[in-house]
């Protein structure tokens, strides 16, 4: 079980690579809803990826070197918050195993120590409350892998769907399975990540919802690709976007 | 000998299989749903969890110690201790058993060594007829095909498909869907293959060192009837099986059943600790325990890739995982599919051989989650890639850099100079963002775009928008 620290003065924020290229928005939400509980977000500019695409293809070595930039670049003993359940597990629980018997390992395990997801740090330290101000819509969620098995939170994410009020949360089936995506399996093992991918697209979609929330934008970026591809006509969304549109007015 | 492994292959006739993706993910939803119900308290499984890996980690730490005594108890119980250090070996040792005792029709309980041992062939090829008698074994001996799970060997098979193998392979058979009686019909035939054994074989759940005691979990009550009711009995077990104490089973039984089929306990657990004694009314004369190595004692060196060795082969790990239930067992080529096989066969047969499996995993924890022993697959997982991709002279598993790319590993060089280098990285996104929707559909987006539409790149990244929208930078 993690111990939570009190709400800090200042945060920093990771935007992961992906956030960067393709999904800005939902960096951008995430970094208006922390400002919005009070707090002073800094972005780094220096900072870049947390290693994981090299990491899980096994070269360890280029995955160290890019994850000991980012040690250097997240230098303060401030929170770091991510938001993306994969991006988080890498750089909470893998950053220890990828230091060990480096000189940076203790300076590893104690960045590991500082790095939140960000729907835990939102409910967890700062104790969010969210008041809905959309139009009723329902929703779907897809737990990514990371983000239930690294970090633990999904109960924390349907909760906070849970405190928008005019949203509807149904269940997606096999809600639990692996979407597929898996970073570089889809380019290794195009066909098996292509029939994971297309039963999740067809399972999102048979729920009605109108919108598939997740908490990693490289499930989002695969699912909705393949909805799109099959023509079925949903949206997909990080759930900090969703909350921020629903809750700014 | 068999053609040479061709996972692509494999992959795309399992995924153009429509009956066989339906029957695996019909199978394995089910399996996934018992296990679920019977482990139903998450603290109390994670006890358990805790408790087996403790055994397994103990044991394994001790492995040649506990060997030795495993074979002085047995040894003094009349049961016959063999080594094995290769498949080869293996198969000679039965084959000579068999030979001395003039046996020429062998009754066989499920065992994966003797899968792994390619024994049938191999015994067949010598004059011996071998008869499968574990149902599923049994159906797909009919078949000519090898196991598609390591506890379930026939999931991939309906009760329609096994109809139509039993009208086909068994004379005077009726075309049926009727499960009781499928049943009847290879209780019938099997009842007449006990009669009629010279011997029977069978593997080893546990060999208990402290006592010298083999231990068969099973279902069917053919393993029983394969090691009681034969003159000979013929044990294989790898290495890796024993167990310390009697006193280590508990727990290790509770979850292997509970993982793999979802039972609180199976309808039979034999404890064989001798051949027939004076005035026991059944049992062999004589039994030999075959020992097999096959690489084992590599993966045992190693102190991180040992955990493979922590498996007790429940196959909860193949239930879960969503690559094996939708290409199923065979595509895997070789003996141990899914999760477990993806780390086994390669440390095995070697990465030169079977490197291309650890390729097909997502790295999505589930089989993590479920392993009774913890083993922690996908760790191990990128270990064996990582040594997959070496550059030479460095790894330690046999065949280690085999799927070294030139281009690849200067892919990921370039990957880390861009990702150490602000200015670089900045440019490298902007330049995504501009020129990602024109760019040529090959390589990684090609093998993306066959299942979905171009991913959309953002105009401004997050990087520029905190910039311009007042986000403090260090």
């Amino acid at each position: 079980m993690r111990i939570y620290p009190e709400k800090p003065k200042n945060v920093y924020f990771f935007g992961t690579c992906l956030v960067d290229m393709a999904y800005p928005d939902a960096g951008m939400a995430g970094i208006r809803l922390l400002e919005r509980e009070g707090l002073r977000v800094v972005y780094p500019q220096d900072q870049s990826c947390c290693g994981q695409p090299a990491y899980n293809s096994g070269y360890m070595d280029e995955a160290r070197e890019v994850a000991r930039k980012q040690l250097d670049s997240f230098p303060r003993d401030w929170p770091i918050i991510v938001p993306s359940g994969s991006c988080a597990g890498m750089m909470h629980r893998h950053y220890p195993k990828l230091f060990e018997g480096d000189p940076d390992y203790f300076r590893a395990k104690a960045f590991s120590n500082r790095v939140f997801e960000l729907t835990e740090f939102l409910v967890r330290v700062c104790g969010i409350r969210l008041a809905d101000k959309g139009a009723p819509v329902t929703v779907t969620w897809h737990s990514s892998c990371h983000a239930m098995r690294e970090m633990g939170i999904i109960g924390i994410c349907k909760d906070l769907i849970g405190q928008l009020e005019n949203v509807t949360l149904v269940e997606l089936e096999k809600e639990y399975e692996c979407c597929g995506f898996g970073g570089t399996f889809s380019v290794k093992q195009p066909e098996i990540s292509a029939a994971m991918v297309r039963d999740k697209a067809e399972a999102a979609f048979r729920t009605g919802a109108q919108v598939l929330l997740t908490a990693d934008c490289g499930c989002l970026m695969n699912i909705t690709g393949a909805l799109d591809r099959m023509g079925l006509a949903m949206t997909g969304k990080h759930i900090a976007e969703f909350i921020w549109e629903r809750t700014n007015g | 000998m068999a053609k040479a492994f061709d996972f692509k292959a494999n992959v795309n006739k399992a995924l153009a299989d429509q009956q066989l993706r339906g029957n695996f993910a019909a199978a394995m939803g089910g399996f996934v749903l018992k296990r679920r119900a019977l482990l139903s308290d998450p603290e109390e499984t994670e006890r358990l969890r805790a408790a087996v890996r403790a055994i397994r980690r103990r044991t394994l730490a001790k492995l040649p110690k506990l060997l030795q005594k495993l074979e002085e108890n047995c040894t003094k119980n009349g049961i016959h201790v063999h080594w094995a250090e290769t498949t080869d070996e293996a198969n000679a040792l039965v084959l000579s058993i068999l030979r001395s005792h003039n046996a020429t029709r062998l009754v066989k309980g499920k065992s994966m060594v003797s899968e792994e041992m390619h024994l049938n062939h191999f015994l067949e090829a010598h004059g011996i007829e071998v008869a499968e008698t574990d149902l599923g074994e049994f159906i797909i001996q009919l078949a000519g095909e090898p196991p598609s799970h390591i506890i379930v060997p026939a999931v991939h098979k309906n009760r329609r498909q096994v109809g139509e193998i039993f009208h086909q392979h068994l004379p005077d058979t009726p075309l049926t869907e009727d499960i009781p009686e499928l049943n009847a019909i290879a209780r019938k035939t099997l009842r007449r293959k006990y009669m009629e054994a010279d011997a029977g074989l069978s593997g080893v759940n546990f060999a208990v060192a402290e006592t010298g005691t083999l231990c068969l979990v099973e279902n069917e009550g053919n393993g029983r009837m394969c090691t009681t009711a034969p003159p000979l009995h013929i044990a294989v077990a790898g290495i890796e099986k024993v167990i310390e104490k009697l006193e280590d089973i508990h727990p290790v039984y509770r979850l292997l059943t509970a993982s793999a089929t979802g039972q609180l306990i199976t309808t039979y657990f034999n404890m064989i600790t001798s051949p027939r004694r004076k005035g026991e009314r059944d049992g062999p004369d004589e039994i030999h325990l075959i020992l097999l190595d096959n690489g084992r004692s590599d993966i045992l060196a190693d102190p991180e890739l040992r955990q493979t060795l922590q498996c007790i082969r429940c196959g909860s790990c193949l239930n879960h995982c969503p690559v094996y239930t939708r290409i199923g067992g065979h595509a895997y080529g070789h003996v141990y599919p899914g999760p477990i096989g993806k780390i086994l066969t390669p440390q095995m047969v070697g990465l030169d051989e079977a490197g291309k499996l650890t390729t097909a995993s997502s790295l999505c924890n589930a089989c993590e989650e479920v392993c009774p022993a913890m083993i922690p697959i996908p760790d191990l997982l990128r270990r064996l890639r990582s040594e997959l991709n070496a550059p030479s002279g460095e790894g330690t598993v046999r065949g280690h850099g085999a799927g070294r790319s030139c281009t690849e590993a200067a892919v990921w060089k370039g990957w880390q100079l861009v990702n150490t280098t602000p200015k670089l990285n900045e440019l490298a996104t902007r330049m995504a963002g501009l020129l990602g929707d024109r760019l040529p559909a090959v390589g990684p987006l090609g093998a993306w775009m066959s299942a979905r539409t171009r991913p959309k790149l953002a105009r401004k990244s997050l990087h520029r928008r905190c910039r311009e929208e007042g986000v403090d930078d260090v």
